[in-house]
Order: structure tokens, then C-alpha cells, then sequence
């Protein structure tokens, strides 16, 4: 963004749609000193610092028994609220766009709320209502049954911080899609259900699989709702980002850098995923 | 994303309002969402308000929730600045790399915050390629608030790029070369053309942004050390209040948190509504 003073532009020449040399150098170079700086910098130096004594230690740290308790237990509950999420996201998905019922308008606000609300504070919440001495808490430790501290808890916090991904992935292919289809198998007296599984499932199945898999890289990540939640018992309710954490607390970089590589690796190849599957969709629209 | 506006489509039995899957959608949403802000809200004020204010009033929590504000707006305004630059080089130009860049913005969702945090501990602290930096500038980076601001900016930087991108997209570049065409200098033209066209999507991603930078706990937490009335943010607070078992304090903490995000959450769906209008 050039001053027009140290820009002087000729009025009658056909007007390009972009700013002169200067300008778009400039802002082409601070993008990326931006994304260099703030991004790329701070990966290169994890790399450096998880392969900088060698290969083998990195392995000798990431098979350590509690990396990989923790690296299962984070992977598990993962799947378990992808595979929840996944199907209740879009029958949320489903019921928003094909379905009036009053409350709507406030039902699809709310799904928003996981993005606004810091997941520390989803933790704290879901413990005062369901820990030892919480609203449900108490109740449910009379039943036997234990959320937070516990694998459920984890999962609850998992399911709580993810549940917009799928719902904003499959509503907008919903909304796009034509109804002809769906008639016509309502014509040919097809139930709701046939017409569902039949009709509209394979069409939004490209949307469902990117938001399930932007949920599963969301939830190998979570760390501040469940360090609250899970009680960090290695082994039990350990999941890896909070290892990380402990691993960072006692100095032990390398084995930290590792273990947070592996994630790392894992996360960005879904993302790539999504990105490749979101730009096959862009590209079969384009032929259309 | 959300297009409630347009009506909603119907096929096939109409006049059951509440069938099996809306009331499954309902209770479940009820359940994970609804219920826990409820229990904030009782957890916060069971004790009184009084009490409430009490903790909330107290020196720590206010230089938390002040660091927090900061820190907030600071990553917030930096992101969208460079973001909009950001958005506006990958939409507009093109040039060797592009789609390199483009693939680095997504980086921060797929990172965790705690590695995050432990990239920059890497990067400044003992032994690390910018170890010496700190020590020219005269200031703490790690255990500090550049650090934290790092952190925080690190952790909301794609939500500018990612709302502004569609809408640039979305709007050509007719206008621009119109405004060109009778004599506006580059500047001009983003500043009466460009910038009300997308300024919508601008309020969209820097509420993200915001909501993000605030709420922002993993990263903050390994880079800042957590001293409280010094690198202490308002979700370091409420972890801290934890630990302690001083739970008042940690609960209108969260509740405060939670109340701003709702603000958030208003403004996030009053810009989504109006980048559909156009």
C-alpha cells in the first residue's frame, strides 16, 4: 500500500486491476515475511529441534510407554467423537435446512458457540457438571459412573469443542443441492428415510468426510478443555498434547519436539486432505 | 456457511414440525451445549453476585482479564492488517509459491496450541536460532508478553485471511479498475471501493480472531510462565483458581470469558448474515 504521492500513475493508460510494480512487490514480500515469520520460522525450529540428536532418539522418544498410552488414548477418543460428531453433525446439518421448527434460527446460532468460547472454559464448565461435586456429578458417582477424571470426560470435552465442523461442512451442500432428486423419490413413494439414504447421503458424503476429518485433526490437538477434564493420570487419561505439556514442564525439549512432530505430521496430512478433497469439489463445480 | 435466511427447503411430509430427527438434533444439542452454559452460569452466581465481584475485582483478576484485552486486541489488529495484505496478495496476484503460501495459512488449525507454545520456547529460549534477538532488543521474549503476543498471534492468524479471501473473490475487480479509470490512485481505490465491500467479511474474521486470541490458553500457558499480576491472562487466571481450589474466582472468571464470547458470537453472526445479503 503505496502513498499516491510516491505513486504517480498515468491517468489515460488502461487502468490494471493490480497496483503498480512497487506495490505489489511490497505487499507480496510482507505476506510473506508474515507467514514466514509468524508460521514457517517457528515449524522449521520444531523439525530441527526433533531430529537434532538423531533419528534414533526421536524414536526412542516417541516409543517411550507413556508417549504411547498417550498417543493411543488421543487417537481413540478422537475417532470415538469423530464417528459421534460425524453423524449427529449432520443430522444437525440435515434437520437445519430441510426441516421448520421453532427454535431454529436459535439452534443454529448456538452450533456456533464452540468457535467463541475458549475450551478452558468448556473444561470448567463440564466440570461443574459433572465432577465429583457437580450439578449431574454427584448424582451420576451414586450411579457408578464417572465422566470427568474419566475417558468420558475426555470424549464429552472432544465432542462439545468439535460439534460445529461437520454441521458447517455438510449445511452448505444441503442448501445448494436441488430438490429434484428427493421429489422425484417422494413421488415414486420413497420414505423419508429411503429418500435420506438413497438420495441425499451420497451427495453430501464429500462434505461429511471433510468435516469429520477437520474434527479428527481438531480433537488429536484439544489441550485446554481437557487438561481441566481428564485428571492427566499417564497411562490413563493422559492424552498426548497434555504429555507434550509435561514434557515441556520438565525440560525435556527433544522428547517433546518428537512427540509434537508426530502429531504435527498427522494433523497436517488431514488438513491437506481436506484442502485436496475441498479443491476436486471447487474444480467438479467448475466443469458443471 | 449458515444460510438460514434463505428459506428453508422442505420435500415430502411438512406438517410434522417435531419429528425423530429434530428432536434428537435438539436434545443432543441441549445436552453438550445449552447445559454446560447454564452450569456456568449457577457455578459463577450460586455463591452471589457478591461474591462474584469480590473475586473478579481482586488485583490479579483485573490485570488478568486487562493482559487478556490486550493481548486480544493487539494479535487482533496485527493479523488484520498483514492478514487483509495476506488475503489480498493470494486472491489478486499471482506468482511462484502461491499455492505454497496458501497451504501455510491452514498451519495454526492443524497445530496444537501446546506445540505452539514449544515451537517458540525452541525458537528463543536456549540454544535456538533466535536465542539472540531478545538479548539486541533488550526484552524477554519467552516467560514474557512478546512471546504471549507471538503465541496469540500465531494461534488466530487464519481466520482474517480465510473470511476476507471468498469475499475478495467474490467481489472482482470491476469496481477497482472503474474507480482507476476515473483517476483514483491505488490507495483510493481500496480505501472507497474495496474496503466497504469487504468490510463485513473483515468485522467476520477479526470477531474469530478475537474470540480466539481470548480464549487462548495452551500456547500462552508454555510460553508465559503464568506469574500472576505479571504474564498472567484471564484463562491462566481461571486455571490457576483451579489448582488453588479457589473455585469462586475461577467460575466468574469463566463466566466473564463466556459472556464475551456471547458478545462475539452476536457480531460473528451479524456479519455472516450481512456478507450473504450481497
Amino acid at each position: 500500500m503505496t502513498s499516491p504521492a510516491l505513486e504517480p500513475r498515468d491517468v489515460e493508460a488502461p487502468a490494471p486491476a493490480l497496483s503498480p510494480a512497487w506495490g505489489k512487490y511490497g505487499l507480496r514480500t510482507m505476506a510473506g515475511l508474515y507467514l514466514g515469520a509468524i508460521i514457517l520460522l517457528p515449524v522449521a525450529s520444531i523439525l530441527h529441534a526433533g531430529f537434532e540428536q538423531g533419528l534414533g532418539h526421536f524414536w526412542q522418544s516417541i516409543t517411550q510407554p507413556i508417549s504411547i498410552q498417550a498417543l493411543y488414548l488421543t487417537l481413540t477418543t478422537a475417532a470415538v467423537t469423530t464417528l459421534i460428531n460425524g453423524v449427529m453433525g449432520t443430522m444437525a446439518a440435515y434437520v437445519l435446512v430441510r426441516h421448520t421448527f421453532p427454535g431454529q434460527r436459535i439452534l443454529n446460532a448456538l452450533i456456533d458457540m464452540p468457535f467463541a468460547i475458549p475450551t478452558l472454559v468448556t473444561g470448567v464448565m463440564l466440570v461443574i457438571l459433572y465432577g465429583p461435586q457437580g450439578l449431574f456429578g454427584r448424582w451420576l458417582a451414586a450411579q457408578g459412573i464417572e465422566i470427568v477424571f474419566a475417558k468420558p470426560g475426555i470424549v464429552l470435552a472432544l465432542l462439545l469443542v468439535t460439534y460445529p465442523f461437520t454441521v458447517r461442512s455438510v449445511q452448505p451442500v444441503l442448501l445448494a443441492m436441488s430438490l429434484d432428486q428427493e421429489e422425484a423419490a417422494y413421488t415414486l413413494g420413497a420414505s423419508r428415510w429411503t429418500t435420506f439414504w438413497r438420495i441425499v447421503l451420497p451427495s453430501i458424503f464429500p462434505a461429511m468426510l471433510t468435516g469429520s476429518l477437520l474434527t479428527f485433526a481438531r480433537a488429536i490437538g484439544e489441550f485446554g478443555s481437557i487438561v481441566v477434564v481428564s485428571g492427566n493420570i499417564p497411562g490413563r487419561t493422559l492424552t498426548a498434547p497434555v504429555h507434550i505439556f509435561g514434557l515441556i514442564e520438565s525440560e525435556d525439549r527433544t522428547g517433546a519436539s518428537a512427540l509434537s512432530l508426530l502429531l504435527l505430521s498427522l494433523s497436517f496430512t488431514l488438513v491437506l486432505v481436506v484442502d485436496w478433497l475441498q479443491r476436486r469439489k471447487d474444480t467438479a463445480r467448475g466443469r458443471a | 456457511m449458515a444460510e438460514l435466511d434463505t428459506q428453508p427447503r422442505h420435500a415430502g411430509n411438512e406438517g410434522r414440525r417435531f419429528s425423530l430427527p429434530v428432536i434428537l438434533v435438539l436434545i443432543y444439542t441441549g445436552v453438550l451445549l445449552l447445559a454446560p452454559i447454564l452450569a456456568i452460569t449457577w457455578g459463577a452466581l450460586s455463591s452471589g453476585l457478591g461474591v462474584a465481584y469480590r473475586e473478579l475485582s481482586s488485583p490479579d483478576a483485573v490485570h488478568a482479564l486487562q493482559l487478556t484485552l490486550i493481548l486480544g486486541v493487539s494479535a487482533s489488529l496485527f493479523n488484520a492488517i498483514l492478514g487483509l495484505c495476506t488475503a489480498w496478495v493470494l486472491v489478486r496476484d499471482k506468482f511462484w509459491g502461491q499455492s505454497f503460501l496458501n497451504g501455510v495459512v491452514d498451519l495454526p488449525f492443524a497445530i496444537s496450541p501446546v506445540i505452539a507454545g514449544l515451537m517458540l520456547i525452541l525458537l528463543f529460549g536456549r540454544g535456538g536460532w533466535l536465542q539472540a534477538l531478545p538479548e539486541a532488543l533488550g526484552m524477554p521474549v519467552v516467560f514474557a508478553l512478546p512471546g504471549m503476543f507471538l503465541a496469540t498471534a500465531f494461534v488466530s492468524l487464519p481466520f482474517v485471511i480465510r473470511e476476507v479471501m471468498p469475499v475478495l473473490r467474490h467481489l472482482g475487480t470491476e469496481g477497482e479498475e472503474a474507480a482507476y479509470t476515473l483517476g483514483a490512485s491505488p490507495w483510493q481505490a481500496f480505501w472507497h471501493v474495496t474496503l466497504p465491500a469487504i468490510k463485513w467479511g473483515m468485522l467476520y474474521g477479526v470477531s474469530l480472531t478475537f474470540a480466539r486470541a481470548l480464549g487462548e490458553f495452551g500456547a500462552v500457558l508454555v510460553v508465559s510462565g503464568g506469574v500472576s499480576g505479571m504474564t498472567e491472562t484471564a484463562t491462566l487466571f481461571i486455571f490457576r483458581s483451579m489448582d488453588d481450589r479457589n473455585y469462586a474466582a475461577a467460575y466468574a472468571m469463566a463466566l466473564v470469558l463466556a459472556l464475551i464470547s456471547f458478545g462475539l458470537l452476536m457480531l460473528i453472526e451479524l456479519s455472516k448474515s450481512k456478507i450473504r445479503q450481497r
